[in-house]
């Protein structure tokens, strides 16, 4: 472990750390283009260099490693002179198209500009024209003017998706990032190179002039896209409602997990979002009267729902419910329904397996097969003793006469076919829908209850590791919609059961206290990147 | 007379075949080393020679072979470096033309002082005809049983395989060679880690130029003593110099390190042609800084040229008359570099072209008062802040042409002219 000192300051680290590794520990910014935690050493751009005392030489600091008694310095008047001048040649062919530049505000050219650049200009040649502005696959738009030849994307793509699209073509003043003769970059993660682009070279077509990123609140959250659970921010626009026609989701960015999911999100994840903004949102409830929806206030629903559950079960039975959850709840919403549906009704037919017809399958880095962020978190919650599976009863005809069914953001129309959920839904007299979007499932109901997405709530996701996520509220319920565990309090409530949860940490709170897979986890103690949980099938229960 | 190391057989002749090279002594070194010496004790005589790499840079060359990790399971390699691409260079040439056998004896000595059972020649592709003279050489060394398995009967095995370049002068770079010689585009590596310890594919590796692994058989053959005493100390031996320019006789001339420049070009090359004024000298290619005739009775030492502030470099030694517009000169120059960077690092790729867009201007008569200062900070900030030397190699030349041509540039910037043109009138 050698100690060294950087600007004065000293500090011990393991061996084998670079000093760029060792400043950030210190607090002490050494400007970077082509270094990236995630991607091997270019040590190319040259922004990071050093001095190091008694070497002549000045060291880039993301090659170096440091050694016992190290004297490091970063803003003498020699490196200040070196790094200003290495702006200067970075920006001596640059377009300075800011005004129309989507990386404006987040970019690195203009950070570094104005913290260690601000020299007068004497670039008085004319600037090499390249091309701008090109697609080079289905997210992904390329502005070689604009590029500083980092090397991060041909790093990305020859190192982390391993899919080799791009490369530096030419050499001296003529390199330029070009794709390989007869490629598109077209893989599942493109959308990170946007992402490390220091620069507004890469930009995403998904976001490209949709919103200043000064507009931006970032809210922490999980990618509901498949059981990995990377971690994500949301990027929503609260104060500008009026661009891109008033969508306030705006992107998605990957947040750094280091047991989760580095640096890097998937594409499919990372465009994913649309739905929540869509014009396909329920956002209001309904009740169909006379083959006609007919929307009423979210209480009058509820009291509405109420009704004919307390009419299937006093009419008919506890075997005359069915409950289909979602592994796309959070664990909140998962335990809610477990404890009014399961405990207080006592009811025995509560599942969220629905046999998928079309799986997907995932990829050797991120991407998973199980396309939901939660099916571990429903298996520790809702799956006990009784034993109960939905595809028995699925593939059950007709047996026995069944009342009432309720739908948690369950397309059953798409997972099941047309057919099958056709057959299996005309089963029941009353068929609820609790979901966010319209489907051909939603369309199919009696009774429909607007529930908030991922993006207008918080609670957790368990991933397929047993890791417990936190999600967090980006924008406000899009209507009257509510969290599902909200929902299902209220109607609770209409039964005549003492719900009154304030937020899904009080529902946490005592999901750890019943849930054994939870047990003495605590939800402040999740924190920004989760806890694992034990394995669950090797908790004793 | 001075006595002759790589030429010594070949001043007016060429020795293309083994068997004429066989004639005069030719693998006799290498038999007393495979069969009497221990790769250590080859490597510590180089070291007592005070051979120093003629590629460029003078490193010590038996250093560098001792650096060379001993207890590692992976294969060593030696790469021998004929990229030969520095302006105003052509001595490799003159060694594979007319002794071919001498580098490969050179090449297997040196394998086996290094423990490389593997060598790569890795030779500038416009060389074609010279690639054709190695292949032969090889051919023949293998058919001799001087290369291949079991060498000489000593139980030691080397393969040499030859391999042409693309004709990028960054490939001569040693760490740009090795990823072109990888298959990748000639990139220089970071340093560190050293070739020495990660080198071609991740292995030990020695690269060493041309006319350094010429120079070993002698040194084997006559010892380390005799070497380092034609030279002067730290500098064994003697240097191909190339020789061009307003010369009467330009040629690759073999002399001993040390000898003054005055004598290379007054006494060998013949003088200046036409009798004209010898206005200045690079004396070791085009990266070198330029002297001024005043500068000429330096010694051609690695120490005493980097004394007076430039370098012996490749041994290229570019001779100019009063007629030479140093604008023009300096111009050509910036274009070579400015063609040549690779590109990776920012400072050499916006550099190299910012030089030579200026002194494009300055030399079209369309200079501006600042440019000179310009020129001067522009190739400032490109020193000692690259990933390779050749950002250095671009600017030192131009500034020590304006520092020591400061009037005739200026002259440019105002009038709008050159004034040396107008001395021609
Ligand atoms: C831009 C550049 C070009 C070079 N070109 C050559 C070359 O053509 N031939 C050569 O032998 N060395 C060249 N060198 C020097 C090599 O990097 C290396 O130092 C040399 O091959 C080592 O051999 P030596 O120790 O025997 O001199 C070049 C260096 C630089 C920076
Ligand atoms: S496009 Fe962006 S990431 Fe790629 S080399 Fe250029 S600046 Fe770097
Ligand atoms: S891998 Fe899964 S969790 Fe990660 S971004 Fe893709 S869909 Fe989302
Ligand atoms: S200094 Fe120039 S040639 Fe050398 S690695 Fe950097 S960009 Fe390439």
């Amino acid at each position: 472990m050698p100690t060294l000192t950087i600007n004065q300051k000293s500090i011990t680290v393991p061996d084998g750390t670079t000093i760029i590794q060792a400043a950030e520990k210190l607090d002490i910014e050494i400007p970077r283009y082509c270094y990236h935690p995630g991607l091997s050493i270019a040590g190319s751009c040259r922004m990071c260099l050093v001095e190091v005392e008694k070497i002549p030489k000045f060291q880039p600091a993301c090659n170096t490693r440091v050694s016992e008694g190290m004297v490091v310095h970063t803003n003498t008047e020699k490196v200040k002179e070196a790094v200003s001048g290495v702006l200067e040649f970075l920006l001596i062919n640059h377009p300075l198209d800011c005004p129309v530049c989507d990386q404006a505000g987040e970019c690195y050219l203009q950070e570094y500009y104005m913290k260690f650049g601000l020299y007068d200009s004497r670039m008085d040649e004319n600037k090499i024209k390249r091309h701008k502005a090109e697609i080079i696959g289905p997210h992904v738009i390329l502005d070689t003017e604009r590029c500083i030849l980092c090397s991060r994307c041909v790093r990305f793509v020859n190192e982390v998706s391993h899919s080799h699209e791009i490369g530096i073509f030419n050499r001296g003043s003529q390199s330029e990032i070009r794709l390989l003769p007869g490629k598109i970059l077209d893989n599942n993660y493109s959308g990170n190179v946007v992402d490390i682009c220091p620069v507004g070279a890469l930009t995403d077509r998904d976001f490209r002039f949709q919103c200043r990123v000064w507009y931006l609140s970032e809210t922490k959250s999980i990618c509901p896209g498949c059981s990995r659970g990377c971690n994500i921010s949301i990027h929503s626009n609260r104060q500008r409602p009026h661009h891109a026609g008033g969508r306030r989701v705006m992107r998605l960015k990957p947040r750094f997990n280091a047991e989760v999911n580095h640096w890097w999100i998937c594409d499919e994840g990372r465009y994913g979002y649309k739905f929540i903004d869509d014009p396909s949102r329920i956002s209001l409830a309904r009740v169909k009267e006379k083959g006609e929806f007919l929307v009423l206030t979210l209480d009058q629903v509820i009291g509405r729902a109420g009704e004919k559950l307390r009419e299937a079960l006093e009419k008919v039975g506890r075997d005359s419910v069915v409950v289909v959850a979602s592994p796309r709840l959070t664990n909140e919403d998962l335990f809610v329904i477990r404890k009014f549906f399961g405990e207080d009704l006592g009811l025995s037919q509560i599942d969220f397996r629905v046999p998928d017809q079309n799986l997907a399958s995932g990829d050797d880095f991120l991407l998973r097969a199980d396309r939901n962020p939660n099916s571990r978190g429903a298996e520790a919650v809702l799956l006990d003793e009784n034993g109960f599976d939905l595809t028995q009863l699925l593939s059950m005809e007709n047996s026995r006469k069944l009342q009432l069914l309720c739908l948690f953001e369950q397309d059953l129309t798409k997972t099941l076919g047309e057919a099958w959920a056709k057959k299996f839904l005309q089963q029941f007299e009353y068929v609820i829908y609790v979901g966010s979007n319209e489907n051909e499932t939603s369309v199919l109901s009696h009774l429909t209850l607007p529930s908030a997405t991922y993006a207008e709530t918080e609670g957790t996701f368990t991933n397929f590791e047993g890791r417990v996520q936190k999600i967090n509220q980006a924008v406000e319920p899009l209507g009257d919609s509510l969290p599902t565990w909200q929902i299902v309090s209220k109607l609770a409530c209409a039964l005549g059961y003492r719900y009154n949860y304030e937020n899904a940490e009080e529902v946490f709170g005592e999901l750890a206290e019943r849930v054994v897979e939870f047990q003495d986890l605590a939800y402040e103690k999740i924190g920004d990147s989760g806890v694992e949980i034990p394995d669950i099938s090797k908790v004793q229960v | 007379m001075p006595e002759l190391v790589v030429l010594r057989d070949v001043q007016d002749s060429e020795l293309r075949h083994i068997e004429d090279y066989l004639k005069v002594g030719g693998y006799q070194a290498l038999k007393k080393v495979l069969l009497e010496l221990k790769p250590e004790q080859v490597v510590d005589e180089v070291k007592k020679s005070g051979l120093r790499g003629r590629g460029g840079a003078g490193f010590p060359t038996g250093m560098k072979w001792s650096f060379i990790p001993k207890n590692v399971d992976k294969p060593k390699y030696l790469v021998v470096n004929a990229d030969e691409s520095e302006p105003g260079t052509c001595k490799d040439r003159v060694i594979i033309e007319r002794n071919p056998h001498l580098l490969m004896e050179g090449i297997v000595i040196g394998s086996y002082a290094i423990g490389a059972h593997c060598c790569y020649l890795y030779i500038r592709g416009e060389y074609y005809e010279q690639a054709q003279i190695l292949s032969l050489a090889i051919e023949e060394a293998y058919q001799h049983g001087f290369l291949g398995k079991n060498i000489l009967r000593s139980g030691y095995d080397l393969d040499v395989h030859l391999h042409r370049g693309a004709g990028a002068y960054i490939c001569g770079e040693e760490t740009g060679l090795l990823e072109s010689l990888e298959g990748k585009k000639g990139w220089p590596r970071l340093k560190p880690p050293f070739p020495a310890v990660v080198g071609l594919y991740g292995c030990p590796t020695v690269i060493n130029n041309v006319e350094t692994l010429a120079t070993v058989p002698r040194i084997m053959e006559r010892g380390a003593d005799w070497f380092a005493s034609l030279g002067t100390p730290k500098n064994g031996g003697t240097r191909l110099f190339a020789v061009s320019g307003h010369v009467n006789k330009p040629g690759t001339y073999e002399l001993p390190l040390g000898i003054p420049l005055r004598e290379i070009i007054f006494n060998y090359a013949g003088g200046m042609k036409d009798d004209k004024v010898l206005k200045a000298v690079i004396p070791g290619g085009s990266s070198c800084p330029i002297l001024t005739a005043d500068e000429i009775d330096v010694k051609m030492d690695f120490d005493s040229v980097a004394a007076i502030g430039s370098m012996l470099g490749s041994g290229g030694v570019v001779v100019m008359n009063e007629e030479a517009c140093m604008v023009k000169v300096l111009l050509r120059i910036a274009k070579f570099y400015a063609h040549e960077s690779c590109g990776q690092c920012t400072p050499c790729r916006e550099g190299t072209t910012w030089l030579k867009n200026i002194l494009q201007r300055v030399n079209d008569g369309q200079g501006r008062p600042k440019d000179l200062d310009h020129l001067m900070g522009i190739a400032f900030n490109m020193i000692g802040t690259t990933i390779c030397p050749l950002s250095d190699a671009a600017a030192l030349p131009v500034r020590s042409f304006i520092q020591k041509f400061r009037k005739e540039f200026e002259y440019h910037v105002h009038q709008k002219a050159c004034d040396v043109a107008q001395v021609m009138v």
